[in-house]
């Protein structure tokens, strides 16, 4: 598989468009919770289902959760065609578009679904088409950056003969765009929704049942029969959903995602016949089905259809140096000082006006006990995972049978098992700050693990064999061939881990068993309590501290590494 | 001869377990003796086992049976007094040239100014010095293969194995690394008491080596033993050297007396493995054997360099028209059949004719695949069903292989269609 890498385009600790970026991001979010906010009074009488804990009602709530998230993935899937083609195409966009991609990649998002439900409920006072809109949205969130940002990536790396073959042979924009950086784009998009789904599992779980003020919003799905369940104490109700989701995310997999990277192989530009094809027997299937045999030739002849549409170019396609368009610029540039200035002001006059300094100092001390933790947590998860996936990604074996595992534990949402930890801290007394803690990582340490086991299957064999000749065994061994061996894959996979991490900490920090509360101090609960009792200044002031952390973490501290680890430790 | 050989291989057989539990033969009775000051090389084309004879002896793997000793005593796991270089050189890209030579030394736990003396040392003799602080991707590839060669060095060998260390360089490094490496040896500035050479290149073998074990295939045996007994320096262009290439040729092609009718087109079963050659390769080779200067008849060493291939690249080639029955093997020469001249002089759509008669008539599989195809009504089979067959008789990937170069025949002489998609053969073409 191709690897993620997150950040070749990035070169640079931080350039002023990443600082741009940031101011406007941040600015957009608190210009949506503010303009929400005006709008909520009319949603206190919001209509609230009736739900019913019965495992017989469980199949119909996992296929509307599944459906929100195939809707998602979709919103997703356009977001992605459009904005990262824009960035690619467009030099002057591209500055600022993909820091902002990065920036929306490292806020914690999670913190704002009662900000976001309040601004799509706004939109559809009363009717549930709004907290569906704001549930969509939040998984949306969690999966469309890092799909736009491997598709910007592939559009900045097709081969240039590639490109010009489709230019002698005067392919129309749209025709190129479908039928050149679309298929040699998708290898590594398909790769990066698979990964995306694991995040979104977790958010759409998340997200549907919110509270908003005094009542709360609950729409059928397997997330808001988590939630019943919780406030019921029902432990047997969990487990039923635990069932649930595990199917669910099996048959996800098997039905949509294993067809989809077998398909995908196809779109390959590096060929190499020995190499083992990806199978599925839903592909198998669709493929031998009639049905839909004809179903893709309608198809086929729809996109032939537009490429003709779109075909209107007969003049020769001369290519004429671009002349600088002034009247552009300007309005580029002012709409960046526009965005800018807006969003300082939203910054300005949302927060510092109504957070006092000690506030402030206050939400940053949290963050750095929540930091502090993240970064223990990764530290054990990495002790304990990363000699495991050497040894595992060694034996190939062995690999065949962990490596889905651990894909599928990544998928799985870690919140549906928070409860049971929660009701062991509770029957047994557990100090909350300590034993809470591991439930961040619940869910984000498989990261480390498969992409441990991706590195160690990539030592060659020649020179495993090497170190063996020359008797090199022991901690030397682990010291001098395997561990640096894996490290640049340690490193990708560490980065998503931590990023879920502090994402996590905003459920993870604050739980409930029944009408318990159990809380770790951090800034995770401080967003979570301030989520509860719908103090927007908190709100946007935790999230903004929050993603200041993640932000500043990753370059002075997880970039480095992996500009080093790629450097010096890259096996070519 | 009263002294003990530095390494001794006695009836060493090596088998890997198929997944249906039967096992693949790779290695059969292999005796092999190596004495003090000689270089042994081990010849043959891929496949035929003597990589793996060779990470045996240096007791990266454990023979399924018989034995290997190393000064008398039996090797288990990988032995101190054999030190390796690779084809593929297996450096640590994230070690500087230093530290990857010292790591060897470092595995034995040596005093810290120790190491560094010898490696310094070794460096210094393999011509790398000046380099020490350099990462191997700064590296061009003789660079790399001479640090390959100073870390085997530097522990003070007494065997030296070498895997095909010159073919992933380009002709000029490669002879050059050779001619330091000969010259090294001669004067005794290595530390290492024997060698033994793995190539598929039989210009560098006779140029090397003392003697020569020629390998034959399916499963890995010694055909052969030749004794090299030209003085070094050796010149390529002495005419008893070319000789020697000469009589190593005749000796790969041969092939052990069946006994059968077919003396001279050895018989081929459903279950024979197939060479990875495609269809521009057979006729490309037919083409220049028909031309002149061969005239339908060319000698095996003279068309490899007439045609810039090395004779590893030729011979599966040179097999497929054998197997097609367009050209005999004998001595060394390769000579067109009637039907392989005319094939050369045909144009494209009667070549296509003639192809797909002795693909159906000599490729006994692709004879089976035909036959169920016209059988069945429906006029198409699954890959599958001829995998499976296949598997009876070989590995999961020589099956693979072996029905992937049948495809590509078939396509070629269009006697039947394959779609990958659906992993279907069919008789129609798809439209």
């Amino acid at each position: 598989m191709n690897r993620f890498e997150p950040y070749v385009f990035l070169r640079g600790l931080a350039s002023r468009w990443d600082v741009l970026a940031f101011i406007v991001v941040i600015g957009l979010i608190a210009f949506l919770g503010e303009t929400a906010r005006g709008l909520f009074a009319p949603l206190t009488q919001l209509e609230v289902l009736p739900l019913s804990l019965s495992p017989s009602h469980l199949p119909e709530y996992a296929a509307r959760t599944t459906f929100r998230m195939l809707v998602a993935l979709l919103c997703s899937l356009v977001f992605t065609l459009t904005y990262a083609t824009w960035a690619a195409k467009s030099e002057r966009a591209g500055r600022l578009l993909v820091p902002i991609l990065d920036i929306l990649q490292s806020v914690p998002i999670l913190g704002f679904i009662s900000i976001t439900s309040v601004f799509f409920l706004s939109l559809a006072p009363g009717r549930v088409l709004g907290a569906e809109f704001a549930a969509i949205f939040a998984i949306f969130t969690s999966q469309a950056w890092n799909m736009a940002f491997s598709f910007y990536q592939s559009l900045r790396t097709i081969p240039t003969e590639l490109i010009e073959a489709a230019e002698s042979f005067r392919l129309s924009p749209w025709m190129k765009f479908w039928q050149l950086e679309v298929p040699f784009g998708m290898p590594a998009l398909v790769w990066n929704m698979m990964l995306s789904m694991s995040g979104g599992w977790f958010f759409v779980v998340a997200s549907e049942s919110i509270s908003v003020g005094h009542s709360s919003v609950a729409l059928p799905g397997v997330g808001s029969y988590i939630a019943l369940a919780i406030e019921q104490k029902n432990l047997a109700a969990i487990g039923w959903a635990i069932l649930t989701m595990l199917i669910v995310i099996l048959l996800y997999d098997q039905l949509l995602f294993r067809p989809l990277v077998a398909w995908v192989d196809r779109f390959r530009v590096e060929q190499e016949p020995g190499e083992r094809v990806p199978d599925s027997w839903a592909l198998t299937m669709m493929r031998r089905s009639r049905l839909i045999k004809a179903a893709t030739l309608a198809f086929d002849a729809a996109v032939l259809w537009t490429s003709r549409l779109g075909r209107r170019t007969d003049a020769p396609v001369v290519d004429s140096p671009p002349r600088p368009k002034r009247s552009l610029d300007v309005l580029w540039v002012s709409l960046i000082v526009v965005a800018v200035v807006l969003g300082t002001w939203h910054i300005v006059a949302g927060l510092i006006a109504n957070t006092s300094v000690s506030e402030a100092l206050h939400v940053c001390g949290l963050a750095c006990i929540t930091m502090v933790r993240v970064f223990i947590l990764i530290t054990l998860a990495s002790v304990v995972w990363v000699p495991i996936g050497i040894w595992v990604g060694m034996r190939p074996r062995a690999a065949e049978i962990v490596q889905p595992i651990a894909q599928f534990m990544a998928a799985f949402p870690a919140n549906l098992l928070f409860p049971l930890a929660v009701y062991g801290i509770v029957v047994w007394k557990l100090n909350p700050d300590i034993f809470l803690s591991p439930l961040m990582i619940l869910g984000t340490q498989w990261y480390i693990l498969f992409n441990i086991i991706a590195g160690a299957s990539t030592i060659p064999a020649e020179m495993r064999y090497a170190a063996s000749n020359f008797g090199v065994t022991g901690w030397l061994w682990w010291r001098r061939v395997a561990l640096p061996a894996v490290l640049p894959f340690y490193v990708t996979g560490a980065i998503t881990a931590s990023g879920g991490s502090w994402n996590a900490a905003q459920v993870s920090e604050l739980v409930s068993w029944g009408h318990t509360e159990i809380r770790a101090r951090g800034l995770g609960s401080y967003i979570a309590d301030a989520a509860a009792a719908n103090n927007f200044h908190q709100i946007v002031l935790g999230v903004g501290v929050m993603s200041l952390f993640v932000v500043v973490i990753n370059r002075v501290f997880w970039r480095p590494l992996y500009y080093y680890a790629e450097r010096k430790y890259r096996l070519t | 001869m009263n002294s003990l050989p530095l390494l001794e291989c006695t009836d060493v057989r090596k088998a890997f377990p198929k997944p249906d539990g039967e096992e693949l033969l790779v290695l059969e009775g292999m005796n092999l003796e190596l004495r003090e000051g000689q270089i042994v090389g081990l010849l043959g084309r891929s496949g035929s086992g003597k990589s793996t004879l060779l990470r045996l002896i240096a007791g990266l793997a454990e023979p399924s049976a018989g034995r290997v000793r190393y000064l008398g005593e039996t090797v288990s796991g990988p032995a101190r007094g054999i030190a390796m270089v690779f084809q593929s050189f297996a450096l640590f890209p994230w070690l500087t040239v230093f530290e990857n030579v010292a790591l060897g030394l470092e595995a034995q736990n040596l005093p810290r100014a120790e190491i560094r003396k010898r490696s310094l040392a070794a460096i210094d003799l393999i011509g790398l010095d000046g380099f020490e602080s350099a990462y191997p991707r700064e590296l061009s590839g003789g660079m790399r293969q001479r640090v390959g060669f100073a870390r085997a060095l530097v522990v003070h060998p007494n065997i030296l194995l070498m895997d095909e260390p010159f073919s992933a360089l380009d002709v000029l490094t490669a002879e050059t690394l050779r001619t330091d490496f000969l010259d090294l040896w001669a004067e005794g500035r290595m530390p290492i008491k024997g060698v033994i050479l793995v190539t598929h290149n039989i210009e560098e073998a006779v140029l090397m080596c003392d003697r020569i074990l020629v390998f034959g295939s399916n499963p890995g045996r010694i055909l052969s033993e030749i004794k090299v007994t030209l003085p070094q320096p050796r010149n390529r262009l002495d005419p008893s050297f070319r000789e020697m290439v000469e009589r190593i040729y005749v000796e790969m092609t041969a092939r052990p007396k069946a006994g059968g009718r077919h003396e001279r087109f050895p018989g081929l079963g459903i279950g024979s493995v197939l060479p990875h050659v495609g269809s521009n390769l057979i006729s490309g080779l037919m083409e220049a054997v028909a031309a002149p200067p061969f005239n339908g008849k060319a000698d095996l060493p003279e068309i490899a360099s007439n045609l810039q291939m090395e004779s590893d690249e030729l011979f599966p080639v040179a097999e497929t028209l054998q197997m097609l029955r367009f050209a005999e093997l004998e001595g060394g020469d390769l000579k067109l059949t009637d039907d392989g001249m005319a094939f050369a002089h045909a144009d494209i759509d009667e070549r296509k004719r003639i192809f797909m008669r002795h693909l159906l008539a000599y490729i006994p599989l692709a004879t089976h695949i035909r036959r169920v195809l016209d059988e069945r009504a429906s006029h198409s089979a699954r890959k599958s069903r001829f995998i499976d067959e296949l598997e009876d008789f070989m590995s999961e990937e020589d099956a693979e292989q072996t029905l992937r170069s049948v495809i590509r025949w078939a396509r070629y002489g269009e006697a039947f269609a394959y779609d990958d998609e659906n992993a279907m053969f069919s008789l129609e073409n798809p439209t």
